[in-house]
């Protein structure tokens, strides 16, 4: 059995690397995911892991050389955040289309301008179409176990598609939390070596990253839509397996408190436990209050978030990114054009809070489901509000 | 857009691969050609091999029968011109091409 250590929640990120055993990482340090690399470049350089570290100049460089060594065979992680992701870009939807299963922990922070260094989903939400499995860890314990199922779940031969684990800069990365560490033998159970379904082989000579004519284009484009939904059943397959190896169940949508309740919060990342904090104050208050949260952002587990709400009478969606000029934010529009497919016509409200870094207080909660209750009662439509704003 | 050469999503390589080595031979961009070819005039030629060097697509080869002369590919010749403006004798010069003539015998040979 593993042991229960105290462990910056960044380091047990890059612990869960060593754990895979990965063989390159290519990355460039941006606050706030500094440390992950660091720690990383540190253990490769004492020879406590046997991979190459590439210290490349730029995140452009980063992800294209990802795609090189996983593309030539080898267990690949990454790490990044906010103008760092944004300057993988383009690769990072290569990434996907050549079915590389790249790791990555996106150590969540806001774009510039102005520059910020802080917290919010800006950098994730504006790489939202890359065709990546994209999910959100919500404490130290979840960075770990995410990123050891990461692996297992890319490189599962019914998905090859690179993986974002996502924790939220600083609320997370910087924090020293009680951290589980698994043993190295319990890894190696859950998590064998990866063998690629197909590689850059001298031996075996293929081409990837060909020229798709349009005759071709849209059947390409299909085909990984269609491995990307399908790894929905693959992820649920790998969290169960990692609950029988390790004790711990993760799934595409969790509920707190949902029984009963007509007003449900949606969160995620890291809020989501600031908002656990408020549902139990307003439920000591007598208010039917829960929350879900979406772990599993893409592919978008539908009839689980449908599930997760039966029963209740409004939705209190949290949006940490803008999407400026949109009906709502990102997450909101996700889910308002789920109910609408779905018929249904429960009352939504959307609030962009927490970002660059501001502060998102249980007292908060409060206000947006009070606000959200009062519209609702009312009979009033409510309009996606960027919330504290000042005035 | 014709649909030949379309095939179902569900039978392409994994990541679009290209599993097959060196079948991108059977890309005929010659068709891209368009109503004029390259000849060369073997009178002029002084057989200095700039249309070899300088041919972007490999189009020109040594013709086997006739030392120091090079062949020409129709197969590959997208029509780009380079060979007529390099060569140093004016000796390769557009000719008029009916587009039933596109794969016609190769310049020389």
């Amino acid at each position: 059995m593993g042991q229960r250590v105290g462990l910056e929640v960044s380091l047990a990120c890059s612990e869960a690397a060593k754990l895979a055993n990965v063989d390159v990482i290519a990355a460039y340090p941006i606050t706030p995911q500094t440390h992950i690399v660091e720690h990383l470049s540190e253990l490769v350089a004492d020879g406590d892991l046997d991979a190459e570290f590439v210290p490349v100049e730029s995140e452009h460089t980063a992800m294209s050389a990802c795609v090189g060594s996983s593309a030539a065979g080898a267990r690949t992680f990454t790490s990044t955040a906010s103008q760092g992701l944004a300057l993988m870009h383009e690769i990072l939807f290569i990434a996907s289309a050549l079915r590389l299963p790249i790791v990555m922990a996106v150590a969540n922070r806001s774009l510039s301008g102005p520059i910020s260094i802080w917290n919010d989903h800006s950098d994730i939400m504006a790489e939202r179409d890359i065709g990546w499995i994209q999910y959100f860890a919500e404490n130290g314990q979840e960075v770990l176990d995410l990123t050891l199922a990461a692996f297992k779940i890319a490189e599962d031969k019914r998905v090859l598609l690179p993986v974002a684990v996502n924790l939220d800069g600083f609320v997370l990365t910087h924090v020293i939390e009680p951290i589980e560490m698994p043993d190295q033998s319990e890894v190696d159970a859950y998590l064998p070596s990866f063998e690629p379904q197909q590689k850059l082989d001298i031996a075996h000579p293929i081409s990837m990253g060909m020229v798709g004519m349009p005759e071709v284009y849209t059947e390409a484009k299909k085909a990984c839509l269609d491995a990307l939904e399908k790894s929905y059943s693959v992820i649920r397959e790998h969290w169960d397996g990692f609950a029988k190896q390790f004790g711990r169940q993760y799934k595409p949508i969790e509920s707190y408190k949902t029984e009963g309740a007509d007003v449900l919060f949606v969160t995620m990342g890291s809020l989501g436990e600031t908002c656990m904090t408020a549902v139990d104050e307003m439920r000591a208050q007598g208010l039917k209050v829960g929350q879900v949260r979406i772990r599993m952002w893409r592919p978008f587990p539908a009839d689980d978030f449908m599930a997760a709400i039966k029963g209740a009478k409004s939705l209190v969606v949290m949006d940490r990114a803008l999407q400026p000029g949109a009906v709502s934010g990102p997450v909101a529009t996700e889910l308002k054009s789920l109910l609408y497919d779905k018929g249904q016509s429960i009352f939504v409200s959307n609030f962009v809070i927490g970002l660059g870094g501001r502060d998102v207080t249980r007292a908060d909660f409060a206000n947006m489901a009070k606000k959200t209750m009062e519209a609702q009662s009312a009979g009033k439509e409510i309009a996606c509000e960027m919330w504290g704003v000042k005035e | 857009m014709a649909d030949s050469g379309m095939q179902s999503w569900k039978s392409l390589a994994l990541g679009c691969a290209m599993t097959e080595p060196g079948s991108s031979k059977r890309f005929n961009t010659g068709d891209w050609r368009s109503r004029r070819r390259p000849v060369t005039d073997r009178e002029a030629c002084i057989k200095c091999g700039r249309c070899y060097i300088l041919c972007p697509d490999m189009c020109y080869s040594a013709d086997p029968k006739a030392e120091g002369f090079y062949n020409w590919d129709s197969f590959y010749c997208k029509g780009c011109g380079i060979c007529i403006v390099e060569c140093p004798k004016d000796a390769i010069s557009w000719q008029e091409e009916k587009e039933e003539d596109k794969y016609g015998p190769a310049c020389g040979s």
